[in-house]
């Protein structure tokens, strides 16, 4: 039987845009598409509106799924739903995938309408700014004025600060959870090592591969698999696989001998064949742009100061790639701003990816935050 | 406000006290500010913009409920994401006697605050002292604890606190001594059960 808190079979719908974008690399877009889903329903003074903002691989699948026998839901499909923290009964939530994704929004392996080819290594540079305008154009055509809230983790967090900044009076609360003001050099160094994997596979063919009928997969195999041992932490790591064997004994070969082999490998096949590498990369480029102090000489309380929306900041102990101590920094600027701010460090063990998991500690801060969110009488 | 925040804070005498010395509109810092009562109160009477800082999770998730903004700390770590003078109004409200380290909490309560308010349960209490000499550690409304389950650490009489005051240069500007909801001023160290203090940093005296 279907758990009453599940939100059923839900469809993607696809947002066409004819004018162009200018983005912040100077760059236009013609014209782009963005493929969204939608949950709930949207009040009468279109006040219950609220915005998920994805992460690095992410998509506009965020709850229910897509047919009935699906072996997944949407990849947040344990916080939206009828009942759940972010509630259906009371919300109106807009996923979306961003441009440059792979998911069916304008990306490097859409046609380029110019040249009739994919798009490939002549896919512009997007970045947070960029997806926020888009994201902004796609509630134009909603008709929604204003959002009750921006939800986003990770990368996603980053577009819901830039919410707050380029649409303060579009955006009451804002929920930014596991996130930075920007990356360190630490993840600008991750995040380089996961693009030469891709840019060296002899298949990318310097990002046109799809002409190749070429894939360069073995790259993107190896950057997921180092991306999940960041999004992990030691002890999660050591709890799950310890030093444990596959097949009881070692071999001294190099075939998967450790489980913890195993496990990186199945992801990173699983990653390489359900995304494109040319997303990835741009992915990439866009969390290591963002620094909205930059143009304030690094004074992040300076660049917040256009914000208006009341905040909830959440981080994660065990998280060492968005570290506690980042998004103290975020609270710091939001509190030198007078900005309405609630900040909670919540102990888990899961790492960054912690963000995802049904903690119920976490699970029960996001319900409260978002239960006293105002949508109006006729909510 | 829910009820159990107003039940909490008819109980909790210092709350109207305490509002009493905090101007209307001012920006408010309440360290340990467990479920949020007291910033919920100031901020329904007083309209203030209140934070509180709490290291606990469910202190953290009942202010989220009450919508009281709050800050996850550790206060024993001081009180590094504020800014000096960043508030009018710091308050620690029956705190102090749990904290670890007593003179570095004050000295960033006066770092980051105009003025610093405190409330405590005074050890010197009457009825705490026939306890003693009775033989065992008090325990009443104030100090409701056995000795074996209490979070308090440094307990004081209300002349200790001032003692200290005096070593830290700090200038008491208001000190109202309570016992059952009536203000005390014959024999306050006798006769009181709980302390508020209003205070400030004085200037050091320049040295040569």
């Amino acid at each position: 039987m279907q758990d009453s808190s599940f939100i059923g079979i839900v469809a993607p719908h696809t947002a066409h845009f004819p004018q162009a974008l200018t983005l912040k690399s100077g760059e236009v877009l013609p014209e782009f598409d963005i493929v969204y889903e939608t949950y709930g329903t949207l009040n009468s003074t279109k006040s219950n509106a609220v915005l998920i903002c994805h992460a690095l691989s992410g998509n506009h699948h965020a709850a229910g799924k897509h047919h009935e026998n699906d072996k997944h839901p949407g990849w947040w499909d344990n916080l939206i739903g009828p009942g759940k923290p972010l509630d259906t009964n009371k919300f109106f939530v807009i996923a979306l995938n961003n441009l440059g994704g792979c998911h069916g929004s304008t990306g490097p392996a859409s046609i380029n309408a110019a040249t009739g080819k994919p798009w490939g290594s002549k896919f512009p540079m997007v970045t947070v700014e960029d997806w926020v305008s888009s994201q902004a154009m796609l509630l134009d055509q909603l008709g929604i004025q204003q959002l009750a809230a921006v939800v986003g983790g990770s990368l996603g967090g980053m577009q819901a600060m830039q919410w707050t900044l380029d649409y303060p009076d579009r955006v009451r609360h804002a929920l930014v959870i596991a996130s930075a003001p920007n990356l360190t050099a630490q993840n600008l160094a991750f995040n380089e090592v996961a693009r030469q994997a891709i840019m060296t596979d002899p298949e990318f063919y310097n990002g046109d591969y799809y002409e190749y009928q070429a894939i360069p997969n073995r790259g993107l195999r190896i950057a997921r698999m180092l991306g999940h041992i960041t999004y992990l932490s030691d002890d999660a790591m050591g709890a799950k696989f310890g030093r444990k064997l596959r097949d009881g004994s070692l071999k001294y070969n190099f075939e998967v001998e450790f489980e913890m082999e195993s496990y990186l490998r199945y992801q990173g096949d699983k990653f390489a064949t359900a995304f494109d590498a040319n997303s990835y990369l741009r992915m990439t480029k866009a969390l290591d742009y963002f620094d909205p102090a930059f143009p304030h000489h690094g004074d992040l309380s300076l660049a917040l100061a256009k914000a208006k929306a009341d905040f909830l900041v959440v981080s994660f102990t065990s998280d060492w790639r968005f570290s506690p101590a980042r998004s103290r920094e975020i609270v710091k600027a939001l509190l030198d701003n007078e900005l309405s701010v609630s900040y909670a460090e919540v102990t888990a063990a899961h790492g960054h990816d912690a963000f995802l998991m049904p903690d119920p500690h976490y699970h029960q801060i996001l319900r409260a935050y978002l239960a006293n969110i105002d949508t109006g009488a006729s909510a | 406000m829910s009820t159990e925040i107003i039940r909490e804070a008819a109980n909790r005498h210092d709350f109207a006290l305490i509002a009493k010395w905090i101007q209307p509109g001012s920006k408010v810092l309440d360290l340990g500010c467990g479920n949020g009562s007291l910033l919920s109160f100031l901020r329904d009477r007083l309209d203030v913009k209140g934070y509180g800082v709490d290291k606990d999770d469910s202190n953290v998730l009942a202010c989220i409920d009450h919508g009281v903004n709050v800050i996850q700390m550790d206060l024993e770590a001081g009180l590094a994401g504020f800014d000096s003078l960043s508030f009018d109004y710091v308050i620690l409200s029956q705190t102090l006697q749990a904290m670890v380290n007593t003179e570095g909490v004050l000295r960033e309560m006066l770092r980051v605050g105009k003025q610093g308010i405190i409330t405590f349960p005074n050890f010197g209490y009457w009825r705490h002292r026939i306890q003693l000499m009775a033989g065992h550690m008090p325990v009443s409304d104030n100090i409701p604890y056995q000795w074996y389950n209490t979070p308090n650490l440094h307990l004081c009489t209300i002349d200790d606190f001032e003692a200290l005051c005096g070593k830290m240069n700090i200038r008491i500007t208001d000190r109202i001594v309570i016992n059952e909801g009536d203000t005390v001023s014959f024999m306050p160290n006798l006769r009181g059960s709980l302390a508020i203090y209003r205070f400030e940093q004085a200037a050091w005296p320049i040295s040569y």
